[in-house]
């Protein structure tokens, strides 16, 4: 691995610590990590990594950016709410150090898609943010024989760890089983201190970065406890179980239904709407959108109200494009991705729709009743006007 | 006897502290620890979460002794 002059220049500071060296610099040029997850986490760990200097980033993710994303995820920008999170990370990251290579995963990891992503990548960081995703990555790592950095974070707290090192614990050594689904809640359920995932992030990112390189000991058989309201750090030991059915019995036959293992209601196909054709709007009721928008399979959405009525009340994740100005601006559009549009009751939104739909956009769906509908069936916090 | 215990994430809110004491008999084990706070809790938190004592993870038929602290950590999903 030889590095260029301006390279030299980008990492000598880290390069200048005898630990880390030049040996160091060229280890994690030559490393590839999967960071699985571009939420809380995973967003400050593309940052650093990328900072750093890992020669492969992989990314993995199927959701877009989200208001709701945007005090804790500080790579994304407001700009950016609506936008693939794969697509603003990679281009963020190559801002940021156009020396490294990125790979974008827009999906969901999934026990028929994991192996294949996984395989190529030295090392994973665990970014996600549900127990399905997180026993599925586990269970493929210890499989293929990754080291998993691993953190989860809630409310004020968070947990760390470097899983599946050869001779070291996995997940299912700590918790064999998942609890059961709702006993848990989510960060969104229960709220999460925006600093706190980007503290466990980069405590994430230095793990990676000392595994990569061989600098300093790895958080391996450790379990580190993080409490922001009392600013305690504590760490558990930890034992590789040998009853335990992933690394321990080897008796997972093979990678499940980690929904059905978690307790998760399989993701519902979108009913209670009439599916769109050619030239035909399909139309979309406001309890059909929030089933999706949990399911995490809703299409993109669109308001094509005025800018004072989305200031006013608006979805979280839209982008806002004000009927009048649909003629110039949806040709900034991508006719193949589907669009919900929605307006105040529906009528602006058809005929939104509608003009789409005519100029080949394949697959377009009206909310009925618009966002006043969604106020009196799905949430009555939002105002009516 | 008597035994520390800390508390984690939901645990802890449950209980409304994260950590308090408790006055177990002598053949207690670790899993008795978990029974007796869970005994004290009305909300659902995770029935299985990861036990540890003294700062090492301990199984639930691991025997306790005087002045041990036993923590409750369950697990978190949020990222």
């Amino acid at each position: 691995m030889h590095f260029t002059q301006t390279e030299l220049q980008r990492y000598s500071r880290q390069i200048s610590l005898p630990e880390f060296g030049l040996e160091g610099q060229r280890r994690l040029a030559g490393s590839r990590v999967l960071i699985v997850g571009l939420g809380g986490l995973g967003s400050p760990v593309a940052m650093y990594l990328a900072a750093a200097g890992t020669g492969a980033i992989g990314l993995v993710d199927f959701d877009r950016v989200d208001t709701a994303n945007l005090h804790r995820q500080l790579l994304f920008r407001t700009s950016d709410v609506g936008e693939r999170k794969v697509e603003v990370t990679d281009r963020v990251l190559r801002e940021i150090n156009p020396h490294i290579n990125v790979t974008r995963y827009s999906e969901r990891l999934t026990a028929t898609n994991a192996a294949a992503i996984v395989e190529p990548w030295d090392l994973v960081v665990d970014g996600t943010d549900n127990f399905s995703t997180r026993y599925l990555v586990n269970d493929i790592c210890v499989r293929l024989g990754k080291r998993n950095v691993f953190a989860s974070v809630l409310r004020f707290g968070g947990q760390l760890s470097v899983l599946c090192a050869p001779d070291g614990p996995c997940y299912r050594c700590i918790f064999p089983e998942p609890p059961p689904a709702g006993s848990v809640p989510s960060c969104a359920e229960a709220g999460v201190l925006g600093v706190l995932p980007g503290l466990l992030g980069m405590l994430q990112a230095t793990e990676a970065i000392k595994v990569l390189t061989g600098v300093g000991s790895p958080l391996v058989g450790r379990l580190l406890l993080v409490d922001a309201l009392t600013m305690s750090f504590r760490e558990m030991r930890l034992k590789r179980r040998p009853g335990c059915p992933a690394c321990g019995t080897h008796s997972l036959p093979e990678l499940i239904d980690y929904d059905a293992f978690c307790g998760v209601p399989a993701p519902k196909p979108r009913v209670a709407a009439e599916h769109p054709g050619p030239g035909k709007v399909g139309r979309l009721t406001a309890a059909s959108l929030h089933q999706w928008r949990q399911d995490g399979v809703a299409p993109r959405l669109i308001d094509v109200r005025e800018e004072w009525e989305h200031e006013l009340v608006h979805l979280p994740g839209d982008t806002l494009i004000p009927l009048g100005t649909l003629g110039r601006a949806h040709t900034q559009l991508d006719p193949a991705v589907p669009l919900v549009l929605y307006c105040h009751h529906g009528m602006r939104s058809l005929s939104a729709a509608q003009f789409l739909v005519e100029r080949g956009f394949r697959e377009v769906w009206n909310l009925e009743g618009g966002i006043d509908a969604w106020s009196e069936e799905v949430d009555s916090s939002f105002p009516r006007y | 006897m008597n035994v520390r215990v800390l508390l984690f994430a939901s645990y802890a809110e449950a209980v409304g502290s994260d950590s308090l004491q408790l006055e177990l008999p002598s053949t207690a084990r670790v899993g008795d620890v978990l029974t007796e706070v869970r005994r004290r809790i009305s909300r659902d938190v995770p029935p299985s979460p990861m036990m540890a004592r003294n700062a090492e993870y301990a199984e639930l038929d691991e025997l306790i002794h005087e002045g041990d602290e036993v923590a409750i950590i369950p697990p978190v999903a949020g990222g």
